[in-house]
């Protein structure tokens, strides 16, 4: 499953007038709450979570939010200081220094500094200020600095910087008026004096002065935090809690998503026997009822349990507690060579691999990047659900493993999910051992105060991830199923349509089978696996056209045609199959757009096809001679 | 408060505050604790170790940073260091 791509907005590229605002930059630290701010002011909704590296390009809106819509605004990736050290921080300083070649160097600067800590983060101030542009210092995090008891005079500081400031908070949206004020006003600048450039130790002297003559008063820093890790970082109940966490998302997926799915898909069947009567062909009637709904309809069942899924991985994101996860993770990542700071990226992996690929540009370290972007798509991202989900209420039983709270098909589930996670890991070594050999890399994270997720990040969240699945839908699947359909009904003899298996599409599809007949799979199976090279969850939709336009089983539920079709060993190697192969064609792309090379995704794919072919051939065999 | 002879910050015991004297890694890694926050003069507080035993998370101006042994072993601190034992 694909992820959204940004809305394209041109940038203006003719000379403007001088002291005119036509594009600002929104710089700050990670985790400064720029994204926040960015979406407050476009109105548009990207992507916030409570850890450092959220967003890793630049991202350009329209100033709509403030009512500027004739102002474009560039949300810049998070940075400490010039010294570029990660891919993600080089991006913001050439956008800043006119090096980022499409994008024009910014009219004016929105530099957004946490006042929780704003010592350490003023020494942001003295390189960006010194570029010379307009910049209105906003200090976010207003209110929550005040409550904490900390406080600062702003006056002060605007002197002692020469340029203006104010005090936001971007989450409540306080205080915004004065970036409009900002804005409106056409002065020239002074060009600031960096008081010894390029020392850190100078620019942070520099800093503890500038914010020691404002009066800055830090904050207290939360003893809630500090509390909550106590326990969630405990030797003990750290890792234990971690564990507890995991099983407990995927039941709930099972026990509280499979019934809101099965709902679902009563639902989506019903409205398509009421629709029936309504077509006036028959042979329309097939086409659209028996092979689009069918087929469209076995993919839509699923949404409830991947925003389910989502919910969690957005609880657990917008808390913090990812920032704490990466922690417990790190002796693992040792042992393979890599760096704790890969497990933010292969986290996220778990809802989609395309934004975790992008997220590794966080990693400083160019092999560990690649080794990261290598194996992510090895993590169960949620296009698998589907063929999961299908496969599992399919054929396993509903039975207890630890009582009530952990079912045998909770338990299956975890498992194909720790068959990627490790089948990366193994990997991970491979490739840490070989080709991408390097010196360790430092561990460097930083920690995340914990904060309660909001409804409003997290209903956005899931209504992105609801658009693109009914998206896909209504794109890919759709047509792959009625291009499944049509060829399904080719030849026609004497005016008659072929079976199924003597259609255009069975001839395929035999032509294939003895190539996966060692995996336990038939034609239709075949089919799938060609079709979901486009996209994971096609596969489901392809099954519910061809068993829906297949005459033997054409009343029968998805579930119970497959039952019927295939034994237990195909089944598994099925799900084993999804768990290694590399079947997204969106992944592949933006891995070559970050290796920069066809080298990486093509290897990729054929590495894990390998993989996956074997995997299949193993379960199949082993589960046949058992059962 | 007692003296102590330990001067690198993966010494340092959790609970306990110190000084940073000196940052011994290459000019990358350095630049960026020192923006962060771990810089000479800067004073820094083991706060716990992860479940493991490594990473060490310490506070420092504020925020929390976790860092491993080799990382913070290259982080001189003042000899003598004062160690002062934080409440909690």
């Amino acid at each position: 499953m694909s992820c959204c791509t940004p809305p394209t907005i041109d940038l203006p590229i003719t000379s403007r007038v001088a002291g005119e605002i036509r594009t600002v930059a929104l710089v700050g630290p990670p985790n400064s709450g720029k994204t926040t701010l960015f979406n407050r002011l476009t109105g548009m909704r990207q992507k916030v979570a409570n850890y450092p590296g959220v967003t890793v390009e630049q991202k350009i809106g329209h100033l709509g939010g403030i009512g500027r819509r004739d102002l474009a605004v560039i949300d810049l990736p998070g940075i400490y200081s010039f010294d570029s050290y990660s891919e993600d921080a080089r991006v913001a300083v050439d956008v800043l220094k006119g090096n980022m070649p499409g994008t024009p160097v910014p009219d004016a600067v929105l530099l957004v500094l946490d006042s929780l800590h704003l010592t350490r983060q003023l020494m942001l101030a003295a390189p960006i200020l010194s570029l010379g542009l307009p910049t209105l210092i906003l200090l976010n995090m207003t209110d929550l600095m005040e409550q904490r008891g900390g406080s600062v005079d702003p006056l002060k500081l605007a002197q002692e910087l020469g340029a203006p400031v104010a005090q936001i908070s971007a989450t409540k949206g306080r205080g915004l008026q004065a970036i409009n004020v900002f804005l409106n006003r056409h002065s020239a600048v002074t060009p600031f004096q960096l008081p010894v450039i390029g020392n850190a130790a100078s620019t942070r002297q520099w800093a503890v002065q500038v914010s020691s003559k404002t009066g800055y008063k830090a904050p207290l820093s939360a003893a809630t935090s500090l509390k909550i890790d106590r326990i969630l970082l405990h030797r003990i109940w750290g890792p234990l809690l971690f564990t507890l966490v995991v099983i407990g998302v995927f039941q709930a997926v099972f026990s509280i998503g499979q019934p809101m799915s099965d709902g679902f898909g009563v639902l989506l069947t019903t409205l398509g026997s009421h629709i029936r009567p309504w077509i006036p062909n028959a042979l329309l009637q097939s086409l659209l009822i028996d092979g689009v709904w069918k087929g469209v309809q076995s993919v839509l069942v699923f949404l409830p349990q991947i925003l389910l899924l989502f919910l969690f991985i957005g609880v657990l994101e917008d808390s913090g507690y990812l920032a704490r996860a990466a922690l417990i993770a790190d002796r693992v990542m040792r042992s393979i060579g890599l760096n704790g700071k890969a497990f933010i990226p292969l986290l996220s992996a778990y809802a989609c691999a395309v934004p975790a690929i992008m997220a590794t540009r966080t990693i400083e370290n160019k092999r560990d990047r690649f080794a990261t972007i290598l194996i992510a798509p090895f993590m169960t991202c949620s296009a698998r659900l589907p063929i999961y989900m299908l496969i599992i209420a399919a054929f396993i039983p509903n039975r207890p493993v630890l009582g009530q709270f952990f079912g045998l098909r909770a338990c299956v589930m975890l498992s194909l999910y720790l068959l990627g996670f490790l089948a990366a890991l193994m990997t991970a070594r491979l490739l840490k051992s070989s080709v991408l050999k390097s010196s360790v890399t430092p561990f460097i994270l930083e920690l995340p105060q914990y904060r309660w997720p909001t409804l409003g990040s997290l209903g956005l969240r899931l209504y992105d991830r609801a658009r693109v699945f009914l998206y896909q839908a209504g794109t890919i699947i759709l047509s792959v199923t009625i291009v499944i359909w049509v060829l399904g009904h080719l030849p026609m003899h004497g005016g008659t349509f072929p079976q199924l298996a003597d259609s255009a599409i069975g001839k395929l599809g035999q032509w294939i089978e003895p190539a996966i007949q060692p995996l336990g799979f038939n034609w239709k199976i075949g089919i799938g696996l060609l079709t979901s090279v486009l996209a994971r969850e096609t596969i489901v939709g392809t099954l519910g056209t061809l068993y829906g336009a297949d005459s033997a089983t054409q009343s029968l539920t998805l579930q119970a045609a497959m039952r019927q079709d295939i034994h237990l060993g195909g089944a598994i190697a099925l799900i084993v199959f999804f768990a290694f192969a590399m079947q997204c064609t969106s992944t592949m792309a933006v891995v070559r757009r970050e290796t920069n090379s066809w080298k990486w995704p093509a290897l990729q794919f054929a590495y894990m096809f390998v993989l996956a072919y074997a995997g299949a051939f193993v379960a199949n065999q082993i589960i046949s001679r058992f059962f | 408060m007692h003296k102590c002879k330990l001067n690198v910050l993966s010494e340092l015991k959790v609970g306990h505050t110190a000084i940073v004297s000196k940052l011994n890694l290459p000019a990358a890694v350095q630049y960026h604790l020192m923006h962060m926050g771990i810089m000479p003069e800067a004073s820094v507080l083991a706060l716990r170790r992860a479940p493991a035993g490594d990473p060490t998370v310490y506070a420092v101006d504020g925020i929390e940073i976790a860092l491993r042994r080799e990382t913070a072993q290259s982080i001189l601190l003042h000899t003598p260091a004062l160690l002062v034992k934080e409440a909690g």
